[in-house]
């Protein structure tokens, strides 16, 4: 039952962060879009001018383009099924019946908590690194060679992290929806003689859809622009065998100078979070009651 | 669930649910650790749980070489300006969203949060120039407006699902009585929705805290906060594991804490409403 004079003033209300979410996205935006057409390096100053889609052709066509691609994809990808799989069975888990649960609950959460850098070099040095890491003496307690995870496995080491970084996220979200289900319902059909798998199938899975949704579209906000974990441990390398579509045009950027094909990957890079964003949101409006 | 379980199952679920939480904890807590040793200890092979000379020099020797106070500083000038400024702006167009909807709300605010997903790194270079442009590089003033910005879709949504549950008829009553749209926020909805405002100040505080892309690009050193601090500590190649894991504890140490303390409240305001 809203008035007239209450519509009007819940617009004045909704107007500002409309208006400053506005500026915020179209003006470096447009920027950004200008900049992609120009010929604009900081190392020849003096050169400048339109250049048509130079800058993308040369973007699109660059080898590490395609890699880099796939390297975000799989990054998005790996982190999203790592952290829904491993947080589902760490959340069934938590759920039982256990002591402790709420200093559980503390130690599982730890990590969201932990700034990128930090997280990252902690995974570099006391981890990872091939001489003082703790993987390394292990490998070394076994009689093994240390394995050189940041330089033959760059990637896989990149997902290894965020998805630590991450984890917690997915676990308590997953936690809280399991909590909510009424435990009449398993119970009955645990007497119905359901197994252990299909009680996961028919009831906890349809129960966590929405958990499940929320944690994958806030994640994949979040996953699209990783860059301090990369940025700290590989530096996109080695080569480019972990650069990522954000990372190389960071590199464009600040290696090369080139602000011209720098924002025609920056356009790139938006075109493809949109594409990603119009599935995911026509998947969430389902089940996000806005 | 409080369902019955042998006193035996019970024992191996709670083993197995300490074991993985503690693998989970276990990488800050070899920080920790490694923060109290002495450089040679930290690095000893094979490595030392407890056999290590336990030092805090380590803390001193960070504290006097690098201005801490000055990052710890800029840091909470940073997360809570930009935090309360979000929620200056967020708070009435939440409040308008959930009790006045219109038929484009949801549309909205999906739109709200697709802005969201803009890779920062696209929009850098402009966003440099702009701040060059307006003065605003290395300013507190401006990293407090840029990570307003970037979380505002986070503050609107999380404050739109703790309202939307604040029951209509309260306000309708309060209409009937003649309050003003304003006066109904002020003496009606503020103390409902506080303990929402509240855990939404919370998250953001921590997001702003633990953000570590435009802090680093937009600061040098005057305003820089934590999170460029522990960037700057240069890769160490092995010589300085405790320092290094002194600075990272004392960068991390304030949000672990206040995060420890509201992990309920964050993670009910993180589910977005989709989950109760």
């Amino acid at each position: 039952m809203s008035t007239q004079s209450s519509r009007f003033a819940a617009r004045m209300m909704v107007a500002p962060s409309v208006a400053l979410l506005l500026i915020w996205m179209i003006v470096p935006l447009a920027m950004t879009l200008y900049y992609s057409f120009r010929l604009y390096r900081l190392l020849s100053p003096d050169r400048t001018g339109w250049v048509g889609f130079t800058n993308y052709r040369w973007f699109l066509n660059s080898p590490d383009f395609w890699l880099a691609m796939f390297n975000t994809l799989a990054l998005v990808g790996g982190v999203l099924i790592i952290t829904v799989v491993l947080g589902m069975l760490i959340a069934l888990l938590i759920d039982q019946p256990v002591k402790g649960q709420g200093l559980l609950r503390i130690l599982v959460i730890a990590p969201f908590f932990v700034m990128p850098p930090v997280a990252a070099s902690i995974w570099e040095n006391l981890f990872m690194h091939p001489q003082n890491g703790l993987f390394a003496a292990v490998s070394r307690s076994f009689g093994a060679q240390p394995i050189l995870f940041l330089e033959n496995y760059p990637m896989l080491s990149v997902i290894g992290i965020v998805s630590w970084e991450w984890l917690p996220f997915a676990t308590l979200i997953l936690l809280t929806a399991l909590q909510s289900l009424s435990s009449e319902q398993l119970e009955a059909a645990e007497m119905d003689g359901a197994s252990a798998f299909s009680r996961f199938r028919y009831i906890i899975l349809p129960h966590a859809t929405r958990a499940i949704t929320v944690v994958i579209l806030i994640q994949t906000i979040f996953l699209l622009g990783i860059f301090g974990e990369i940025f700290t441990t590989t530096q996109g390398g080695p080569g480019s065998a972990s650069t990522t579509l954000p990372y190389m045009i960071f590199k464009q950027a600040i290696a090369a100078k080139d602000i011209g094909r720098a924002a025609a990957g920056g356009i790139i890079a938006v075109i493809l979070a949109n594409i990603v964003a119009y599935f995911l949101m026509r998947g969430i409006g389902r089940h996000l009651d806005a | 669930m409080a369902r019955a379980v042998t006193p035996r199952r019970k024992l191996i679920t709670t083993l197995a649910a300490w074991t993985v939480a503690l693998i989970i904890f276990f990488p800050v807590l070899w920080m920790i650790l490694t923060s109290f040793k002495t450089e040679a200890s930290a690095v000893a092979n094979p490595p030392e749980f407890f056999s290590a000379d336990w030092t805090l020099a380590n803390y001193a020797e960070v504290w006097a070489r690098s201005d801490y106070p000055r990052f710890f500083w800029n840091s909470v000038v940073i997360s809570v300006g930009s935090t309360l400024l979000g929620l200056l702006v967020a708070v009435p167009s939440a409040w308008a969203m959930a009790f006045v909807p219109g038929r484009k709300t949801k549309d909205l605010l999906m739109w709200m949060l697709s802005t969201k997903m803009m890779p920062a790194v696209a929009v850098m270079i402009p966003l440099y120039l702009l701040f060059q442009r307006l003065g605003l590089i290395d300013t507190k003033f401006g990293l407090v407006i840029a990570l307003m910005l970037m979380n505002l879709p986070i503050i609107i949504w999380m404050l739109y699902t703790y309202f939307k549950e604040i029951p209509g008829e309260i306000l309708e009553a309060s209409r009937m009585d003649g309050a003003s749209l304003w006066g109904e926020i002020v003496h009606v909805l503020t103390p409902m929705a506080l303990p929402g405002i509240a855990s939404t100040m919370l998250l953001n505080i921590i997001l702003a805290w633990n953000e570590a892309f435009w802090t680093i690009v937009l600061t040098t050193t005057k305003a820089a906060p934590l999170s460029a601090f522990i960037a700057s500590f240069s890769a160490p190649q092995g010589l300085f594991y405790a320092k290094l894991s002194a600075a990272s504890a004392m960068a991390i140490m304030p949000i672990l804490i206040l995060g420890w303390f509201s992990q309920k409240q964050l993670v009910r305001g993180l589910t977005f409403g989709a989950v109760k």
